[in-house]
């Protein structure tokens, strides 16, 4: 009974005695935080006396010029001026002039954010065609890019394309630019090195569509995209002449030409490019391209393409926004092995493009292809393409097209299409 | 296991062995060698000339009457870049449609962005009209980091000098002194050049006058000229009939009897305008080469302000 009696006092007193004693000590630290408000009041009101009348309102944009012509010192490296906001004119007890912003270092971060952009590819078709049948009106592609420096040794580049029927993955690849002994190296998902219009993208082709040899024999308009590894370099050459190889193995998928059942069926692409300056407004591009891979008829059958492609450019330097002209012929030869036998295939098409002033240009195409799958069945076109250019982030196309397929069909077709550009896009390879 | 290598692969590897034949080949000794500079513009390459001297070798990418927005990224400049030990870019984003490929591409690690032998000029000088607020593409073809024209500004062209000799000294300790000479002799020169400019451009302070592109804040905040418009509505827009009777009408309204136009712009717009406002068309020289005698930056501002005062003197 006692036990609960001294245990009850203690219940019933303990917390009291601890609760007065915590007042206590609290009156004792808002009396000393009073005193400490007290003091610092006095040192703003000191502080403010002490400043000059008119403080400047904000920083300079830019560093001032020196006033005098005299040597200038080193050039100091000035680190960015920290991120600063104005603060309300009446805040109470606020300085009048600038705080530093916190959390600045999370927003000055975005500043290492890669550059996005988005193309959007708006494609309409007037006129009936059974032989390449296009909707009416498409939002066809719309191609997010995200590009950025990764480290010192190496930089990203990311596009995204979203069309009406899903997303995918145009290209997704590291560039590795300090490599030793001048090589560049690309790992990831990327077009491959395959000719020249394999490579481009759909918003930098002089054309709406792509030429029939790309359709019949090298894998439509997604070409041969594939994963793997790339590597390449600038190989010594006489008399101001680039040459340049390239070596690409990837896992063996890409579209109807290549197809992969195996680990072991990779694919592998080859590329010699040469380009010599004719005269300082004329150039002359050349390049010999392999592909070689397994076909979608199993690990036994393989079909190898060969490119031939050269092209012929001319930009006079002081007008060069004004007029250019540009001419391209790719041949390409494809041997597929079938049950029956190997086929061979040859197609190619001739193009060029000039450009009349700085928002018209004029160009055309001819196109003629064998099938891959049966080369006695070969189908030919020619356009004509008529560009504006609203400004250089925008354009605005239209092409008249005719096609005559193998089965003896004919085609007239208008397209055009609406390409603009938002965002950063990064300059793609010459 | 048994792993054979894919039989149609062999065809590819005298082409990687030749790669790695290359790569294993020893490059020529280069240490008593001129270092090796290549600039973006005529006018990086003519500043990095005055403070190198004969201990470097200087190249350009684009010519000094070409438009520096736009120059081809073609593969003859990886050619030069890749042996660069020095690249000198003018920066503020006037070279990001070309030379970005051109720098991943070259295989060259002394130039990427960020290491040793990448100087970007705009560092070191005075920026004018960087933009403020919402920037967006209605603005034209705006340099978000401020207009990359300036080294139109000699006072410019001496803070670059000063920052491409502090370079050139950190990547040739041996040959510092040479260089800090070589600059003290360009800025005294560029001293007793500018009083003759500023006696010449006098006259002229308060002047308007009318240019196709916004090439010219620095060198006309410098010499005291007031550009009250532009032939472009917009930055690397082209002209428009609308904007262009705007512009003769503020022309009439304000006297303004000068135009000045880029080597690299058609003549079309500004030569009718100047028919219906009786000014002149003056093609004044951004960049050094943009004509053969403007060989290097004293001569450039020797050229366009001879120019200049020959033209405001024509003029009523």
């Amino acid at each position: 009974m006692r036990r609960v009696l001294v245990l009850a006092c203690l219940v019933f007193f303990v917390p009291q005695f601890l609760c007065a004693q915590g007042k206590d000590d609290t009156q004792e630290r808002l009396k000393a935080l009073e005193e400490k408000v007290r003091e610092l009041e006095a040192e703003l009101q000191a502080l403010k006396a002490a400043q000059p009348a008119a403080a400047p309102a904000e920083m300079p944009a830019v560093a001032p010029a020196p006033a005098e012509a005299a040597v200038p010192s080193p050039p100091a490296q000035a680190p960015a001026a920290p991120s600063q906001v104005e603060l309300p004119a009446g805040a109470p007890l606020m300085p009048s002039g600038p705080l530093p912003v916190y959390g600045g270092a999370s927003s000055g971060a975005k500043l290492l954010n890669p550059d996005v952009s988005v193309i959007g590819d708006f494609i309409g078709v007037a006129g009936r065609s059974t032989v390449q049948p296009l909707p009416a009106l498409e939002m066809h592609e719309s191609e997010v890019g995200l590009q950025a420096i990764i480290d010192p040794y190496a930089r990203g580049d990311f596009f995204f394309t979203f069309g009406e029927q899903g997303v995918g993955l145009e290209e997704g690849y590291i560039t590795f630019t300090s490599l030793p002994g001048g090589f560049v190296a690309k790992v990831g998902k990327m077009r491959s090195s395959f000719g020249v219009v394999n490579t481009l993208h759909n918003h930098v082709l002089p054309w709406i569509d792509r030429p029939l040899v790309t359709d019949n024999l090298a894998a439509g308009e997604d070409g041969i995209d594939d994963a793997g590894v790339s590597i390449n370099r600038i190989l010594p050459a006489p008399k101001g002449i680039f040459l340049e190889a390239t070596a690409q193995l990837f896992r063996g998928d890409a579209g109807d030409v290549f197809s992969h059942t195996r680990n072991s069926d990779v694919s592998a692409v080859g590329r010699l490019r040469a380009y010599r300056d004719l005269t300082e407004s004329t150039n002359l591009d050349v390049g010999l391209s392999l592909a070689r891979g397994h076909n979608d008829l199993g690990s036994a059958y393989r079909t190898q393409l060969y490119d031939l492609d050269a092209t012929l450019r001319w930009k006079p330097l002081r007008r060069a926004i004004y007029h250019n002209f540009l001419t391209r012929t790719e041949l390409i030869w494809s041997e597929r092995e079938q049950p029956s036998a190997v086929e061979r295939a040859f197609g190619f098409y001739t193009s060029s493009d000039y450009r009349l002033n700085r928002r018209w240009t004029i160009g055309g195409r001819y196109d003629r292809s064998d099938r891959a799958r049966n080369a006695d069945l070969t189908d030919s076109g020619f356009s004509g393409v008529l560009t504006y250019w609203p400004s250089e982030f925008s354009q605005i196309r239209s092409q008249y097209r005719f096609t005559h397929s193998a089965e003896g069909r004919d085609a007239n077709e208008i397209l055009f299409q609406f390409l603009f550009v938002l965002g950063a896009h990064g300059a793609h390879p010459f | 296991m048994r792993f054979s290598f894919p039989r149609y692969l062999r065809g590819l590897l005298p082409l990687l062995g030749g790669l790695l034949l290359l790569a294993v080949y020893p490059r020529p000794a280069c240490a008593a060698s001129k270092l090796k500079v290549v600039a973006a513009t005529t006018d990086m390459a003519a500043l990095a000339q005055e403070v190198g001297g004969d201990r470097i070798s200087v190249d350009s990418i684009a010519r000094g009457y070409q438009d520096p927005h736009f120059v081809e990224a073609k593969p003859s400049f990886l050619l030069k870049l890749r042996q660069a030990d020095l690249l000198i870019v003018v920066g503020l984003q006037l070279e990001i449609g070309w030379l970005p490929p051109l720098i991943t591409q070259c295989g060259n690690a002394r130039v990427q962005v960020g290491a040793g032998g990448y100087l970007d000029a705009s560092q070191f000088a005075e920026i004018l009209e960087i933009p403020t607020g919402i920037i967006t593409r209605a603005m034209g073809d705006v340099h978000p980091l401020g207009n990359p024209h300036y080294w139109l500004d000699p006072e410019n062209g001496r803070r670059i000098a000063r920052g491409i000799a502090t370079k050139l000294a950190e990547m040739r300790p041996e040959d510092a002194a040479y260089f800090e000479e070589r600059f003290q002799a360009f800025s005294q020169r560029l001293t007793t050049s500018e009083k003759t400019w500023d006696d010449e451009m006098k006259p002229l302070h308060g002047r308007k006058v009318i240019t196709y592109h916004r090439s010219w804040p620095n060198f006309a905040k410098r010499f005291d000229l007031d550009v009250i418009g532009y032939i472009e509505p917009r930055p690397g827009i082209p002209p428009s009939p609308g904007h262009t009777v705007e512009l003769i009408r503020l022309m009439k309204r304000e006297n303004v009897k000068v135009i000045l136009v880029e080597p690299y712009f058609d003549l079309k717009t500004p030569n009718a305008v100047a028919r219906d406002t009786g000014a002149q068309v003056v093609v004044l020289m951004p960049s050094v080469g943009g004509e053969k005698d403007v060989t290097d930056y004293f001569k450039l501002f020797d050229y366009d302000i001879g120019l200049l005062t020959r033209a405001f003197k024509a003029t009523p």
